[in-house]
Order: C-alpha cells, then structure tokens, then sequence
C-alpha cells in the first residue's frame, strides 16, 4: 500500500518543514495563536502523511510505535509532573511558580500590546510542550494502530 | 404517535434555536466581570502575552489536564480496538 514516487518524494520534501512549523506553534503557544494541542496535531500531520504516502512498515521501523507510545506517556507525566512540583515547594497544584521569578521563562512582561519575548510566561511553555508531545505521540498512534488493522483485514481475506 | 411526537420536538427544537439565534445578541454579555479580570491582571499574573494561553494553561488548568486525560483514554480505546489477532479465537496484546 504504497503511493506512487511523487507522492513519496513530495511527502518526505515537506515532512521537515511540517514539523518544523509545528515545533513553532507549540513552542510560540504563549505568544502567539496556538499552544499545545493545535501544534501537536500539526506535528503529527507531518507523520500520517509519512505514513499515507509509504509502505506502513517501511515507516514504522523507523518511528516505531514504541516511540509514539512513549511520546504519550512522557507527555502526560510532565504535564502532571510540572502540576505536582508546585505542591512540593510549597504552592498549590497548578500553581505558575516560574512566573515572574527571574530564571528560566521566569520574565515579566508590561502591561498592555507588545511583541513579548520568549522568555516569559513561567511553566505555561513547559505545559504546552507536555500537551504538544502527547498530541502528537496520540494522533500519530491511533493512525498507525488503524493503518496496521486495514492491512490485517487485507492478509486475511 | 412516534411521528407525532419526532415532530412537535423538531418544532420546539427549531423555535428555540431560532429564538437563540435572532433574540440573543451576540458579544454583549450580562456580565463581564470575569472577562475584565482576566484582560486586566493576566498579563502581571502569569506573564504571558496570549490571554487564552494563560487561561487554558493557568486559570484553568484542570480543565487541560481532564482534555490531556480524555485523550490518553481514546488512544488507550483505540488500542484495545484495534488489537492484532492471530485467529478469531487468541489474542495478542500488545
């Protein structure tokens, strides 16, 4: 189940860039339009079409399942991990403790319209990280756990 | 009578999104208190440019935290839908 090779060629032109874009959109979430779920969705478009336009097995032995399923599960854990430290120093759950403190994302920012700056916003980019890697580990999963069940149905008629 | 009543709730349902749709006017709520909180201190509070942002991620942050879980639930479904069997019989899981 393999598309012809310009299909294949253009589908692995464009992948980089997908991805690229969708590093972008998770990593800018505090910034600009976007966050993590939006730019989790984008990276994993850049892996179903990696997965539409080839053979599944040719592209699984490279991003293996193991990798996705591991992508979820860190994904959720940092998100409740980086929830959870607040209550170790002190704060309540979901409390923004690098906010405003000075070291990392810890920047504080005027009121009003400005450009803004990477730096800022706390724990808020850490959280849109964690989302955006299981978004992506999620939708990327579910594509190959159903392209995987076509081909079994197809081997067994 | 199944018909009877497949229409009076059709109608009901139609009057009651069209009164939704012409009588409500849209973008002036009763209050917005909470909207001019969030526009006033989230800037100072979580020091991040993009309001929805710190809402989803901060304000709200229970809220994100039950989508991140709902999603790690649909994706466990899946697997378990789509398991890969050897026979109609023996599974294999994995």
């Amino acid at each position: 189940m393999s598309m012809s090779k310009i299909i294949r060629v253009t589908a692995d032109l464009l992948f980089p860039f997908i991805v690229i874009f969708g590093f972008y959109i998770v990593l800018h979430g505090h910034l600009t339009p976007g966050g993590g779920f939006q730019g989790g969705a984008v990276i994993a478009t850049g892996f179903i079409l990696l997965f539409a336009a080839h053979r599944i097995d040719d592209v699984t032995c490279i991003f293996g399942k193991k990798l996705f399923q591991n992508f979820e599960a860190f994904g959720l854990f940092l998100f409740i991990g980086t929830a959870l430290v607040a209550i170790a120093l002190g704060y309540t759950f979901f409390m923004n403790f690098l906010a405003n403190s000075g070291g990392l994302f810890g920047q504080t920012v005027s009121f009003g319209i400005n450009p803004g700056s990477l730096n800022t916003a706390g724990v808020i980019p850490i959280l849109n990280l964690a989302v955006g890697m299981e978004v992506l580990g999620g939708l990327s999963i579910i594509i190959i756990y159903m392209t995987k069940a076509i081909q079994w149905q197809e081997d067994l008629e | 009578m199944k018909n009877i009543i497949t229409w009076v709730t059709l109608v009901i349902l139609g009057v009651a999104l069209f009164y939704a749709a012409w009588a409500i006017p849209f973008g002036s709520p009763f209050t917005s208190d909470m909207d001019d909180y969030f526009i006033a201190h989230g800037q100072e509070q979580t020091a991040a440019n993009n309001i929805v942002t710190s809402i989803v991620f901060d304000y709200r942050g229970f809220d994100t935290l039950g989508e991140a879980c709902v999603l790690f639930t649909a994706v466990i479904g899946v697997g378990v839908l789509l398991r890969l069997r050897k026979k109609e019989e023996d599974y294999e899981y994995e």
